[in-house]
């Protein structure tokens, strides 16, 4: 259906550009549905839940990676607007994308679940908007729900954000109750775009999409001047330019216009094959005539967390290489080189924004490729100074240097935790125990407390959210930011099987939890990997010093006794499926190890079930 | 409820060989196995292709297997054209003493009427204590029985009791010296050993009684828990601890000292005799290769490099022999690959050993570093005296005898 809405260069003054932040399963996603089809850019029959939300694992998880944007047409007392709600990313491995797409909005709708009050993550979101100088709506959502407290969180938001309770407006995304009401709003509480029209162009990107079949679409928002099809465009990081194949808006499918102006968002093609050539937070000018400041704030993307991939069949190995180059066409933060570990064979070190990102990355390589994937523990980056002065940035384990260490530094992160205050015990404990420095804890309200911690990145990166939830019921949420870097008395921990270091068994610790990793791993693997005709010594050594040993003793009978009468047949079937087995199997030194062995020794699991049947 | 055959090519009706299998014949030792799949009741542990009376019913009876056996061999004499008489014939089962010595008289006059039998030919038939008599062994002895192999299990009653077992602690020694008195030279006692509940001092009681009884041979077998029987269950349930690996090697190894020390020596994994005459020429049959039919049904044959195997049901054994047809359910031929990782499986487990050129140049650098783990014998296998070297396992080989050929044959 036609509106007003799908011609271009509107008048700043009828633009509002706005973002929806809200946790993992606050109905976000609803809201925008809603939306859509309030406005009319989507009808009853095309209708589906979630629309925003296009890839499959996104919903899988329910959050919300890649932001979209969406140009929907509204009125308020007879005249027409043109609203751009620009989607968010929701997590924490994100927020430098958050915060691009933050940049291209003067306005948020604060969006909290009646029934459960702010998360973590959203209150980091709305820190990151008030420095935006973002207008913030607050809303409550899921009010039709039995369990519903609105007084409460109410009261709740409006302590954080320093406003009355009665300006906390309630809706139900799902029954469309009070959806309009907040359209209204955001038209009479977001400040339009500021902008000059005449001035050189200069346009934000905030996301970039990798299109199997038009290449890379590129999503910006408009700051000054205009940009139209057919010209030349210049990316102001790089100076790399590209000729403007199409330019148009989304509302809610792609669709070619004849250029966007101050104030506006849409979409570009330029015929570039990968994300590289269009990164979020670039600014995008003309050729001629073009500006010379960019829009502040663009930064590289920088992995942050290190983990090695590797085919659990090492045949698998061109595939997932080819796996990777197409995820990194839609991914400018993935980045990975070939590595080859004794133990693991050849694969990948990979580097991530963080877990999420990940798990994920991971995730979308063994569904949409089929592959079957082993991960080394994640590690972060540390720069290691020698006595000699030298230094190195150490990625990877296996590159730890063996000379004089004088310091090391280690990326350290100012953590949010919020959580039901009975278990402000627990959470200090393990923070405690995690190395983190007590920031500061303030009450949102008598049942809810605010948790700041700083703690190195390296501890939280494993299993601390895991930690975190089981302590506290599941209740606590967790949010995080980059916060420099510490020194800190780090070291090395090897595994040894018969004398022979297994590299993807080597962590990077802190010196006094070095004796628990090691005592952890040795009794796993001595769990996980079979007998062998000979004992197998498993030592954990920093360095030289052997600080744990477990044995596997050798097995003393490997022998069928009989041969089932004449059966031979069944017999040599059996020693062809043990051979079978046998290649399956990793050689370190003379040890076999099973592949399983490997997986469940990298794994968070703790319950050993696992090992067992692993052991088989 | 028994053991799942393996799965191969369809065998022919008429069940006929292909003509290079049959080359040879007469040159290798030739056996006869007849199958006898009767059992008054079903042991826990048992996975052998065996039937008590209340799971056949009417379907299949003693007399219409005695009926399809004769069909079979019929069969296999023309199968086998110019067949040579049997040197070994082994009556297993089952519970071939059910028969009584009259059925194993029949079953034998019709191996003698398919094959007749060599000169000085080995003839054993397995035995239930429990159902012989100093009449049943007269009685198979007459007959031309020269052989006699005794389930006895164990000496401990608790043991017997978790095995299932329905004889008496003492039947199996009386019943052993009962075949010595009927005239029997070569008796065999089989041992079971590792069952759950059974002592150190079990075990060792177990092979006093069978030393005692005067035999010549021993069978000891480890407690396999097989899929799918009573016992497996019992395992799985929680009931009964699995067989330890550690347990079971330190039986080995009382069985082992125990027997050499009484003058018995061990010629295969699981077996020992106390003079090469004592050795059962048919089961060595198994392992070098040689020639033999194996009649009734669920039986395993293999003649000339092609392996086969009968219907497993009695009833529908003999309603196929009954049509003029194989009772054959699949076979394979081997290739030459197969038969050499058959030689290197089934020849290491013997005393003698495995001709070293069997092995490929890996398989013979592994043999020496096998040798010098302590897992082969280092003298066998060195050519000292020019003699072609062979891999015969050590005491502690024995009991690795699988990991050894897996890293023999790659």
């Amino acid at each position: 259906m036609s509106s007003f809405a799908d011609t271009t260069f509107t008048s700043p003054e009828r633009i509002r550009n706005f973002c929806i932040i809200a946790h993992i399963d606050h109905g976000k996603s609803t809201l925008a549905d809603r939306m859509l089809q309030l406005t009319g850019v989507l009808d009853e029959r095309s209708y589906r839940d979630q629309y925003l939300d296009r890839m499959d694992i996104e919903r899988e998880r329910g959050i919300t990676i890649k932001a979209q944007n969406v140009r929907l047409p509204w009125q308020v007392g007879g005249t027409d607007h043109v609203l751009h709600l620009i989607d968010t990313p929701g997590h924490v491995d994100f927020t430098y994308e958050v915060s691009r797409s933050l940049a291209a909005c003067e306005g948020a709708i604060l969006l909290v679940d009646a029934a459960q009050g702010i998360e973590a993550q959203t209150l980091a979101n709305l820190y990151l908007a008030m420095e935006h100088d973002l207008h913030i709506i607050p809303v409550l959502n899921k009010i039709d729900l039995p369990a519903a407290e609105p007084d409460r969180y109410a009261a709740e938001l409006a302590h954080i954000i320093g406003c009355d309770p009665g300006d906390v407006l309630r809706v139900s995304a799902k029954t469309g109750m009070g959806v309009r009401e907040l359209l209204d709003e955001v038209v009479r509480q977001v400040p339009p775009p500021q902008g000059d029209a005449d001035a050189p162009a200069r346009a934000l990107i905030f996301d970039s999409v990798y299109d199997t079949y038009r290449g890379v679409v590129t999503y910006i928002r408009v700051f000054d001047g205009k940009i139209t099809p057919r010209q030349k465009i210049r990316m102001m990081s790089t100076g790399a330019t590209h000729e403007l194949l199409e330019v148009g808006i989304i509302s809610p499918d792609p669709k070619p216009c004849s250029g966007l102006g101050v104030g506006e968002v849409g979409y570009l093609i330029t015929g570039v094959k990968d994300v590289r050539q269009s990164k979020v937070g670039d600014t995008i000018t003309l050729e001629k005539g073009g500006a010379t400041e960019p829009l502040g704030g663009y930064r590289d993307p920088r992995p942050m967390v290190y983990a090695g991939l590797y085919p659990v069949d090492g045949s698998d190995y061109p595939v997932l290489r080819e796996a990777l180059d197409k995820l990194r066409l839609n991914d400018a933060a993935l980045n990975y080189e070939p590595e080859t570990s004794a133990a693991l064979g050849f694969g990948f070190r990979c580097g991530f924004l963080g877990l999420l990102h990940l798990e994920i990355t991971r995730d979308r390589l063994e569904r949409e490729y089929g592959l079957d994937l082993i991960s080394t523990a994640p590690n972060v980056v540390y720069r290691v100074v020698m006595e000699d002065g030298t230094e190195q940035v150490v990625t990877n384990p296996s590159d730890w240097p063996t000379g004089k260490i004088a310091e090391v530094h280690e990326p350290v992160v100012r953590t949010t935790i919020i959580a039901p205050s009975e278990f402000v015990g627990a959470i200090m404990e393990l923070c405690q125990s995690r190395r983190g420095q007590l920031g500061g804890m303030d009450y949102l309200s008598e049942s809810r407390v605010e948790l700041r911690y700083t703690l190195p990145l390296a501890e939280i990166i494993f299993d601390f959210f895991d930690a975190l939830k089981s302590r506290t019921r599941g209740y606590a949420s967790l949010d995080y930011e980059e916060a420099g870097s510490q020194t800190a008395n780090l070291v090395k921990v090897d595994i040894l099987l018969q004398g022979e270091p297994v590299d993807a068994f080597s962590a990077i610790v802190h010196r006094d939890q070095a004796y628990a990793y090691g005592t952890k791993m040795a009794t796993k693997l001595r769990e996980l990997i079979p007998r062998q005709q000979f004992e197998v010594p498993i030592q954990a050594a920093i360095g030289s010093r052997v600080i744990a040993r477990e044995t596997i003793r050798a097995m003393r009978k490997d022998v069928l006794a009989k041969c089932y009468g004449g059966d031979i047949t069944r017999k040599r079937k059996l020693l062809e499926k043990q051979k079978e087995g046998k290649k399956r199997m990793k050689m370190v030194g003379r040890v076999e190890v099973p592949q399983e062995a490997f997986v469940a020794a990298l794994s968070t699991d703790e319950t050993g079930d696992k090992g067992k049947s692993a052991k088989k | 409820m028994a053991s799942v055959l393996p799965t191969g090519e369809p065998a022919p009706a008429d069940g006929s060989l292909p003509p290079e299998a049959l080359r040879g014949l007469g040159s290798r030792p030739f056996g006869v196995y007849v199958h006898v799949p009767f059992c008054a009741t079903r042991c826990g542990y048992c996975d052998f292709n065996t039937y008590t009376p209340g799971e056949l019913g009417s379907a299949a009876s003693p007399a219409s297997w005695l009926d399809g056996l004769r069909a079979e061999l019929g069969l296999a004499a023309r199968v086998l054209g110019q067949a040579p008489p049997a040197d070994t014939v082994f009556v297993g089962g089952g519970t071939p003493s059910l028969l009584g010595a009259g059925g194993l008289a029949d079953v034998l006059d019709a191996v003698r009427d398919a094959f007749g039998l060599a000169g000085g030919a080995e003839v054993t038939t397995e035995a239930n204590p429990e159902s012989t008599s100093p009449e049943f062994f007269a009685g198979i002895r007459a007959a031309g029985y020269t052989r006699v192999s005794l389930g006895m299990q164990s000496a401990a009653p608790h043991v017997l009791a978790t095995l299932d077992r329905r004889h008496t602690p003492g039947r199996p020694v009386a019943a052993a010296g009962e075949a010595r008195a009927a005239g029997f030279e070569h008796v065999n006692l089989d041992l079971i050993y590792g069952t759950p509940g059974e002592t150190d001092d079990d075990l060792r009681a177990s092979l006093d009684a069978a030393l005692n009884a005067g035999v010549d041979h021993v069978s000891a077998y480890s407690l396999i828990v097989e899929d799918g029987t009573a016992l497996a269950r019992r395992v799985a349930r929680g009931e009964l601890p699995a067989p330890d690996d550690d347990v079971l090697a330190d039986r080995y190894e009382i069985i082992d000292t125990t027997l050499t020390a009484a003058g018995l020596t061990w010629y295969e994994v699981s077996n020992w005799a106390a003079s090469p005459g004592a050795r059962c020429r048919h089961n060595l049959g198994y392992w070098l290769g040689a020639d033999w039919w194996g009649a009734g049904p669920g039986a395993h044959s293999h003649v000339g490099g092609v392996r086969w195997w009968n219907l497993k049901h009695p009833a529908r054994y003999a309603a196929t022999l009954a049509e003029g047809r194989s009772p054959a359910a699949a076979r394979e031929v081997l290739s030459a690959d197969d038969r050499r990782l058959e030689r290197v499986l089934l020849e290491l487990r013997l005393a003698d050993g495995l001709p070293v050129e069997v092995l490929d140049a890996g398989g013979r650098r592994e043999a020496r570093t096998a040798a010098a783990e302590g897992l082969l014998d280092p003298v066998a296998l060195g050519s000292t005296n020019g003699a072609p070297g062979r891999c015969v396992l050590t005491a502690r080989g024995r009991l690795l005898a699988d990991a050894v050929v897996r890293r023999l044959v790659g």
